[in-house]
């Protein structure tokens, strides 16, 4: 392969082919690799706990049997699912509505107005926004118990909603897409920087506003470890949570359970239940993401 | 005379545009700050405030970093991390740069967002809900790929998830969820390349593969240090897969195989708030020494 490379492509034709079928099998394997699992799931859950076992995994089951699953499903602990589903709505809605509210203004007037600390506040943003947020959680615990927090939905919609990524894709959204040029001129004009703000920046901001409200939304939403600390009770926990919690009663996996088992499909509906909602944003904001305007953002 | 004035005048109205300007930009980041120390900087002040303090609040130096690291299990929570992040860090730079150039290359402009979108999908399934796909794609009664990990010696759930695969698997569960987010910001990266770049190296009668490893990928590099440090950082706070692992496997892999896990047994189990703070602090000097080299280093964020 090294040695072959003073050639031009075209002279070779076979070697050519053989470059293409090669990248073809990579793709698609990988293909395999990313999607059959997705594919196996949503079947999955159309099956009854035997057809799984016996039938081909990649089959339909039957729609009686999706019936008989999210029966069983609901029917567990007196319809859990849907109340776990209800908070993890109540969480990530607040919390996205805070986050944007606090990271928009706050990426805009890093990049567009000069104030003192300004510089210190976006180097703490990048090292805060390169810190794992999960190296915090045992901390953030002792922050809200000494505040009394614990066990109320602030105890996660409130550190949800400290979001610096949203803030730093703001600010590189403003430096690069906004020239400056354009709120002076209507500085001069008269406008307060509120009204410029408010009228002239914010709708031009709207591919960065999806961006930070999907990431900001997919992230609260797909959080595990810091409502599992700070919100013990079953009636309080995220769909995510809850879902772990199913795990252990699902006997292939955990002999100890007893009667109130679940069986393995019921998981699956679960888990795709769980994740159905940020397919659902996904959908909405994946041309902003396909696209690669992450990696434009980048300042050349 | 007059030309003076009009200058000065506009001096000063600059002047007092700027007080306005820097008045309105503080008040635009004021809510920010407040977040920023309260979920930011006190939660880190009060961990570092625990890691040095006993249960009575009287300073112990360096007594619980000491204790913990001399917990039966510490030693094997960071080798089994290092160990997971080792592979988790290698797979991601080879085979999202792979990946990433592979689909650049594909003549078909709509096969190659098709493929970026479709290896995008599992991203949806972050956190729990990819774990739990993961442990029936693992259990070899009712996996679709069964005949492989039959094919590959192993016949029950048990046997898939020895202690000594876990590495591998966790591996394939981040990978699996988190590649194709990059596979799209490394495509994106290679898009900003200038064409007079790569037509340059075309012309210079460059393959596909010379192209890649003398032009492309020291473009890319950037992108890839960024990647390693987010995965680094993240990989290390290792929790939710053992976690749930730990709830299917019977103990097979115990409450205690990540540093998290550790930390979170020490608080809630232990009542060891104090050590657990200590090993907070190690994983928070670990993660930000690694952001503040690359911010310090990279000249990625232009924080001018």
């Amino acid at each position: 392969m090294s040695r072959s490379h003073h050639q031009p492509p075209h002279r070779r034709p076979v070697r050519r082919l053989a470059s293409r079928l090669l990248t073809g099998s990579v793709l698609a394997g990988f293909l395999a690799f990313f999607v059959l699992p997705v594919l196996w799931l949503v079947l999955a859950a159309t099956k009854t706990d035997q057809q799984l076992v016996h039938d081909n995994p990649l089959s339909f089951g039957s729609f009686p049997a999706l019936k008989a699953n999210w029966d069983a499903l609901t029917a567990f602990q007196d319809n859990a699912v849907m109340q776990w589903l209800g908070n993890s709505a109540l969480y990530a809605v607040i919390s996205l509505v805070i986050t944007l509210g606090v990271a928009i203004p706050a990426g805009y007037a890093l990049a567009m107005t000069e104030f003192r600390g300004r510089h210190t506040l976006l180097v703490a943003t990048l090292v805060v926004m390169l810190m794992p947020n999960a190296t915090l959680v045992v901390p953030l615990f002792l922050e809200i118990n000494a505040v009394h927090l614990i066990g109320t939905m602030w105890s996660i919609i409130l550190p949800y909603s400290f979001y610096p990524f949203g803030v730093y894709l703001t600010y590189i959204y403003f430096t690069t897409a906004v020239p400056k040029d354009l709120l002076a001129a209507a500085r001069m004009d008269g406008c307060s920087e509120f009204r410029v703000f408010w009228h002239i920046a914010l709708p031009l901001a709207t591919p960065v506003i999806a961006l930070v409200g999907f990431f900001s939304f997919v992230a609260n939403w797909t959080n595990y470890f810091l409502p599992y600390v700070m919100l013990p009770e079953s009636s309080q926990m995220p769909i995510q949570v809850g879902v772990g919690s199913l795990l252990s009663n699902v006997p292939s996996f955990n002999p100890a359970v007893g009667n109130l088992a679940i069986e393995r499909p019921q998981l699956a509906l679960a888990t795709l239940v769980a994740i159905t909602p940020v397919l659902i944003v996904f959908l909405f904001a994946q041309r902003f993401l396909v696209s690669g305007m992450l990696a434009g953002a980048t300042k050349e | 005379m007059t030309l003076t004035h009009s200058r000065a005048g506009s001096a000063t109205r600059r002047r007092r545009g700027g007080a306005r300007q820097s008045r309105a930009g503080m008040a635009f980041v004021a809510a920010y700050v407040v977040l920023l120390i309260a979920f930011g900087v006190l939660p880190t002040a009060y961990a570092i405030y625990f890691a040095f303090t006993d249960a009575g609040g009287r300073v112990t130096g360096f007594t619980n970093f000491v204790t913990t690291a001399q917990d039966f299990r510490f030693l094997d929570a960071v080798g089994h991390v290092a160990t997971y992040l080792a592979f988790w860090l290698l797979s991601l730079v080879v085979f999202v740069v792979a990946l990433a150039l592979l689909l650049h290359r594909l003549a078909s402009g709509s096969a190659s967002k098709a493929l970026r979108f479709l290896y995008y999908i599992p991203g949806a399934l972050a956190g729990a809900a990819s774990v739990l796909v993961w442990l029936f794609m693992l259990d070899p009664t009712v996996s679709p790929v069964s005949s492989l990990l039959g094919a590959l010696g192993f016949h029950t759930f048990g046997e898939v998830i020895a202690p000594g695969n876990l590495p591998l698997l966790f591996t394939i569960i981040a990978f699996w969820t988190g590649a194709g987010g990059w596979i799209v910001v490394m495509y994106g990266a290679l898009n900003n390349i200038p064409t007079d770049v790569m037509e340059a190296a075309r012309v210079d009668g460059a393959g596909a593969w010379q192209t890649a490893w003398h032009v492309q990928i020291p473009m890319l590099r950037k992108w890839i240090v960024y990647m390693v440090i987010l995965a680094f950082a993240g990989g290390a706070q290792l929790f939710v897969e053992p976690q749930l692992l730990s709830l299917a496997s019977v103990g097979v892999a115990g409450r205690d195989y990540s540093l998290n896990q550790l930390t979170y047994d020490f608080a809630f189990q232990m009542n060891n708030i104090n050590g657990a703070a200590a090993v907070s602090v190690e994983l928070l000097v670990v993660s930000v020494s690694a952001a503040a080299v690359f911010v310090a280093r990279s000249g990625f964020f232009d924080a001018d």
